[in-house]
């Protein structure tokens, strides 16, 4: 850790071997998009209470989007499994939450279950559409499965637009999905978690300093608690990282690296890659329904237009932006989303708007290229700052472009992680390998064979 | 059954069936070379796409622990028979029997499992992982291919055990094969004689009974080729049975103890080098000739 020992040449490896330390590499972007909408928020004026609160705005949604893309690359990144209906399966995991925990008597009846089991049959209906989803799709190539997880997608979508599951009775038990209008969150993941976390004894305890010191800085208390939602959705993105570790370094996740780069050659070494195939794609599914549980069900509402396809999209650039197969890459990629290209460009275009006084923006395009050719961008700077929201979308794809020209596998994409549980280094007991060099070592042959 | 009619009343023949009269089996097959103890049987396979037909009524066996050679024109049939022997392909008809057991219409993994293993024609190494990497894939049966044993805590010491003991017999068998320097390689980086070499010892690593090799020895150097020869050799003495296709004729011809030869999906003749070499539809199916 202690680098500054001299020379710019040691400075420049320590630099980089830092660089090298996946926990430097996440902290230090972190660090650096809070320095960046700290500036932003400082310019715009905002007091520490709006700095605070943008701030945790952007670790919310790093926090989703990292854990969301660490999920799509078990089945994209090591699986090869191309799935571009990740929005519905979001949908399935919080409206199965949502139909689960909302009181029976509520506007749009429900179980009046518990939040955990709520999350657990979230999770299970996300896996269970998976299968369904995958289970024909996954004798075919890959291009099929994306075509049947998109319809998937907008099939949930719709079913949950549907007037006609606005509600309705099973077995005598009033259910519904809300249709267009949603439906309520009886118990909202961060109001749970945050109880968890600071209304017992000792979370009490270490809670209120914390509270008081900021406070007395001017964020409110609704800030404070909103901020511990978001430390524990970071959390949330070690558990994933852990988890999808673990897969990655093991010999399943060995079998799905092999399906990803030749299938056949899997089948011939006697995996059931079918098998494999469905059991990654169910539990990128369950994970995703999770964090639609996290992130959707904790705005208190859901409806299904929260779900459109361009979720999905922006799910994959995170992906791809910190490329595919690695799971740090993943965090980063949900990060840098997050920070620079969803939350970034409105903060970005205020400050624009605010320092140069554009006036009013034209109400099209056309007013705002028209006066283009005589010589004044002012109407098109302030068209394009006024329409900064759906703007990003073309942003976003720019994005896109500019990486797949330059640098296809991402940030981290080409980095080689060993699948296996052990380091596969030579080991040390050498000697006897080398001396029985005229027969071919083959282990128990005998025993090898007993599945005929 | 008996497609013995098939191979053309010609003079040359009756060498072929000579050698099956003598062994005096009963139910001679196709006009097969005799086989005592069959490992792989093959009967009346048929197989079509579309309007053309790929293999069309092949029946042979494959004796155990020999070297068999299958040669033929192109497009005779061989990688469509490979296909359908090793399940990649369904058959219309016929029928396959790996020692004894029907296995027609199993699944890739399901005959892999068996102990009949095959390598492709062109190398398929699995390039984006590591030499070490496609060698810790090919054993069977895993204990961490569950992965709940692979996630759950507790478990996993036993998931490490059985990979360390995996991973003594992977620098074995690199050792053995000479490419243990290549180790940490990512398999995409490997030249191609190179990589005929790992697909061979990683279908070693599965313990197969029988290897189906796909041209093992198309586009790699006459030196490596020299080395892969020598395994199979090494590898036949110690019991293993080998059902190679070739397009080398002459490579087949010095090396392997019998000879399939398969013309326009039909098995042609059967039998030793020697026999296969007085054939003279053998000669006028490779020149081009009417058969």
């Amino acid at each position: 850790m202690s680098g500054a020992s001299g020379s710019d040449a040691s400075a420049g490896t320590t630099i980089r071997e830092a660089l090298d330390n996946d926990a430097v590499l996440v902290l230090g972007l972190l660090l650096a998009i809070y320095v960046g909408f700290y500036l932003l928020g400082a310019t715009l004026g905002f007091q520490s209470n709006g700095i605070a609160n943008s701030l945790r705005r952007v670790t919310f949604l790093t926090a989703v989007y990292a854990m969301v893309v660490l999920a799509l690359n078990l089945q994209w990144g090591y699986t090869g499994l191309f799935n571009i209906g990740v929005a519905g399966f979001m949908a399935v995991g919080v409206y199965t939450m949502a139909m689960a925990t909302a009181a029976p008597d509520a506007r749009v009846p429900g179980l009046g279950l518990p939040l955990w089991v709520g999350v657990v049959l979230g999770m299970l209906a996300a896996a269970l559409v998976g299968l369904i989803a995958a289970l024909p799709a996954l004798r075919l190539r890959a291009d099929y499965l994306a075509i049947t997880t998109i319809a998937f997608s907008e099939i949930i979508r719709f079913t949950y637009l549907s007037s006609t599951f606005q509600s309705f009775t099973v077995a005598g038990t009033q259910l519904g999905t809300g249709g267009g209008s949603g439906i309520g969150i009886a118990h909202t993941p961060d109001d749970v978690v945050i109880a968890l976390l600071i209304e017992n004894p000792i979370g009490a305890v270490l809670y209120a300093p914390i509270e008081n010191l900021l406070t007395g800085w001017g964020i409110v208390p609704n800030v404070v608690r909103g901020w511990v939602y978001a430390v524990a959705l970071l959390v949330g993105v070690l558990a994933f990282y852990w988890l999808l570790s673990r897969i990655a370094h093991s010999p399943f996740g060995r079998v799905l690296k092999a399906i990803r780069e030749d299938e056949d050659v899997a089948q011939a070494l006697g995996k059931d890659t079918r098998a494999f195939k469905i059991k990654a794609f169910m539990v990128g599914c369950a994970l995703m329904g999770l964090v639609g549980i996290l992130w959707q069900g904790s705005l208190g509402f859901v409806n299904p237009n929260s779900f459109l396809p361009q979720v999905t999209f922006f799910i994959w650039i995170a992906l791809i932006i910190g490329g595919a197969g690695s799971n740090t890459g993943s965090v980063l990629g949900g990060a840098l989303f997050a920070g620079l290209l969803f939350e970034g460009p409105r903060y970005v275009a205020n400050v624009v708007d605010q320092s140069f006084q554009l006036g009013s923006a034209p109400s099209t395009i056309a007013g705002g290229v028209g006066p283009l050719f005589a010589g004044d961008p002012i109407p098109l700077v302030a068209y394009t700052l006024a329409n900064i929201a759906p703007l990003r979308l073309v942003l976003v794809g720019v994005v896109l472009i500019v990486l797949m020209h330059r640098r296809p596998e991402g940030l981290l994409g080409h980095r080689k992680e060993t699948a296996a549980s052990i380091d596969l280094g030579r080991p040390t007991r050498d000697g006897s390998a080398s001396a029985g060099a005229d027969s071919i070592p083959v282990g128990d042959r005998d025993t090898g064979g007993e599945g005929r | 059954m008996s497609d013995a009619t098939e191979s053309g009343p010609t003079e040359a023949s009756s060498d072929v069936r000579g050698a099956a009269a003598d062994a005096g089996t009963a139910e001679a097959r196709t006009g097969a070379a005799a086989v005592d103890d069959p490992i792989l049987r093959v009967e009346g396979l048929h197989k079509s796409f579309g309007g053309i037909t790929a293999v069309d009524g092949a029946s042979f066996a494959i004796d155990r622990g020999v070297l068999t050679g299958l040669i033929g024109p192109n497009g005779a049939g061989k990688s469509t028979t490979f296909n359908l022997i090793t399940g990649f392909h369904q058959p219309d008809d016929g029928s396959v029997y790996l020692d004894g057991d029907d296995i027609t219409g199993h699944r890739p993994h399901e005959i892999a499992n068996r102990g009949l293993v095959r390598t492709f024609q062109i190398a398929r190494e699995l390039s984006e992982m590591s030499v070490l990497e496609n060698m810790m894939l090919a054993p069977q049966r895993q204990a961490g291919e569950a992965l709940w044993r692979s996630v759950t805590p507790g478990v996993r010491g036993d998931v490490r055990a059985d990979e360390a003991e995996l991973l003594d017999r992977v620098w074995e068998m690199l050792e053995s094969f000479d490419i243990d320097h290549l180790a940490e390689e990512h398999a995409g980086n490997l030249s191609g004689g190179q990589r005929k070499l790992l697909e061979l010892a990683r279908a070693l690593m599965t313990d197969p009974d029988i290897l189906l090799l796909d041209e093992p020895f198309a586009g790699v150097n006459p030196s490596l080729e020299d080395r892969l020869l020598d395994h199979v050799h090494d590898l036949r003495a110690q019991g293993y049975t080998f059902l190679l296709v070739e397009h080398d004729i002459d490579l087949i011809m010095n090396n392997c103890e019998r000879v399939i030869v398969l013309h326009q999906g039909k098995i042609l003749a059967d039998g030793t080098p020697a026999d296969i070499r007085a054939d003279e539809r053998v000669i006028d199916a490779y020149l081009g000739g009417d058969v």
